[in-house]
């Protein structure tokens, strides 16, 4: 009579799919490097890689009379970001980035305290969808309404006229520097298009900081004799501030970097993202262009250490 | 504030606009496709009709650039799938040096400015001479579109028991069939809902794609030269509300599809 003894040390599985699942069961690390290396490539390669050789070029220069790049190490691109027609770029989109950022901050702060705070159930998931559909439909179609809407025989001139309050438009209009012949070729055309477009990005991180703040320290603060004002003012924005700042970094980083939205609705002058395009495009500077776009990445580069400094990362 | 439940009144009415704000430029691009005026961009709209929806639908070149936009934004997806599991799999069931480096670096493409992206993109391709094709563009938007899938994954992985794996493993499974059987369908509707966004993403893709498409349209494109210089304001608004429509349907899907996440095997321990 025999037992049928099971080993308490099965052999080995046949076949090549499960000697290869033995050996990953055996050395993980194997394992990690075949699921590490195909994306690492990927992005280490075509990303990493294009992206440093954008950076290198930017440290040659463009020959003035032949037009051809010259290949040897120099910062003279660098020094022509400084010419004023060109600083004057800079200069006009970080503007435009910061007036941008606190607007959106200023239009998204309610929206997402009521979310946070107020909202439940049915209508909670009616923020978060309210807030998603117009975060992911198409950009395109955004700006395009917003064209719809800005042109001078468009909605706004149309309600303007019928509220008898063209003069208050054309007041608005005549303003020097914002001001313009319609609203689709002014700065403020392309002011309100940009917080419409990034509003999305300010609510979400602003609403995720909001309900981390605990509703027993408000209470507590009005039990402290607090006034609702006092409470929001020393207890509920040094909480928020850090998903605001988080906020700001997109709105500022995406407004830094567009060159869409300037091109179609605001005035002729040029925004960064437009520089660089037209610089590698028509002008065939890519050494131009390519310091150009050092420049939105510096700039984050520091807006990234503040923020970090603020704590804005953990709100993300 | 008080602990009622209650918003004041200025408060209901500053979130209701801002919502409104977000949501009135959409809901006009439907008005502006019945529209009869088709030389300016007139409203109210003097008429009402849908013959333009006929028209658009006897369009070769809208045809064209959807047909391009929905092949790029496959292969992009399909790849990004492939990539970002992979790095989600690695970044969150083991620890190694270098980890929040990974992170980062997926990050990257989409936390840079597009035009950054796109720029870098074109430049290598004509120091190395590669003929833009729809590979360029597939390259380009695979490379922005793995971090939607890797998030949703990672976010899953987080969730999911290892020791199923583990459970798995002992009950004599090879580490195919635990793949196949485990795994997969635990994070099966995060990497559905990754999917569908990294689809919209690719598919709504203009600033990368502009530098990285040579001579071809995608639907983005094809709308752009639109906006810079109208040609058919009417076909451009039928083209924009399908856009609008089609965009809605993924979004809403995989809201559904990751909304309920928190109930899944496993998920307690």
């Amino acid at each position: 009579m025999s037992v049928a003894a099971s080993p308490s040390i099965l052999p080995g599985r046949g076949g090549f799919a499960g000697a290869l699942s033995d050996s990953f069961w055996r050395k993980p690390k194997l394992l990690l490097f075949l699921m590490l290396t195909p994306p690492l490539l990927w992005l280490g390669i075509i990303y990493i890689g294009s992206l440093l050789a954008l950076l290198l070029q930017s440290f040659f220069s463009i020959d003035e009379f032949s037009g051809m790049v010259n290949y040897e190490f120099t910062l003279a691109t660098y020094a022509e970001l400084l010419r004023p027609s060109n600083f004057d770029i800079i200069l006009r989109t970080v503007t435009m980035a910061a007036a941008v950022t606190i607007a959106s901050a200023a239009v998204a702060f309610p929206i997402a305290y009521y979310a946070a705070r107020y909202a439940q159930g049915k209508w909670k998931a009616l923020f978060y969808l309210g807030i998603m559909l117009p975060l992911w439909s198409s950009y395109l179609v955004k700006i395009y309404a917003w064209k719809l809407i800005l042109a001078k025989e468009g909605i706004l001139n149309w309600a303007f006229e019928k509220l008898h309050l063209t003069w208050l438009l054309d007041g608005i209009l005549g303003l020097p520097v914002v001001g313009g012949n319609s609203l689709s070729v002014s700065y403020i055309g392309t002011f309100l298009v940009f917080v419409y477009i990034w509003l999305p990005y300010m609510i979400l991180p602003t609403q995720a900081a909001l309900e981390r703040v605990p509703g027993n320290l408000i209470e507590a603060s009005s039990d402290l004799g607090a006034t609702p004002a006092q409470a929001f003012r020393t207890v509920i924005l040094p909480l928020a501030l850090p998903g605001i700042v988080a906020g700001s970094i997109f709105t500022f980083s995406l407004t830094l970097g567009d060159y869409i939205i300037p091109q179609i609705i605001g005035s002729s002058r040029l925004f960064i993202g437009q520089a660089v395009y037209t610089q590698q495009g028509t002008a065939g500077n890519i050494p131009l262009a390519a310091a150009f776009s050092v420049v939105p990445i510096v700039i984050m580069g520091l807006y990234l250490w503040l923020a970090k400094r603020q704590g804005a990362f953990d709100a993300l | 504030m008080r602990s009622d439940r209650s918003a004041s009144f200025s408060l209901k009415l500053a979130a209701g606009l801002g919502l409104l704000f977000l949501h009135l430029p959409i809901l006009l691009i439907f008005v502006y496709a019945f529209t009869t005026e088709e030389k300016s961009y007139q409203w109210p709209p003097p008429g009402l009709t849908t013959q333009w929806f006929a028209i658009a639908w006897n369009r070769p070149d809208v045809w064209a650039a959807l047909g391009l936009s929905v092949k790029v934004a496959s292969i992009a997806t399909l790849i990004a799938l492939a990539l970002g599991t992979l790095c989600a799999a690695a970044v969150s069931q083991t620890r190694f040096f270098g980890r929040e480096a990974i992170s980062l670096l997926v990050v990257l493409p989409i936390a840079l400015p597009g035009i950054i992206t796109g720029i870098a993109l074109r430049s290598a391709f004509s120091l190395l001479d590669i003929p833009f094709s729809v590979w360029t563009i597939v390259l380009g938007h695979a490379t922005f579109c793995v971090v939607v899938v890797y998030n949703n994954a990672v976010a899953r992985f987080r969730r999911t028991s290892g020791s199923l794996i583990e459970a798995s493993m002992d009950l004599g499974a090879d580490g195919f069939q635990t793949f196949r059987h485990v795994v997969l369908p635990n994070i099966g509707t995060a990497l559905l809902a990754g999917g569908m966004l990294a689809f919209a993403l690719s598919f709504d893709e203009v600033i990368v794609t502009t530098f990285t498409g040579g001579q071809q349209s995608t639907l983005p494109i094809w709308m752009l030269e639109e906006l810079i210089r109208p040609r058919q304001r009417p076909v451009t608004n039928v083209v924009a509300m399908v856009v609008v429509l089609v965009t809605f349907l993924p979004i809403l899907a995989a809201y559904y599809l990751t909304r309920d996440g928190d109930q899944i095997a496993g998920g307690g321990k």
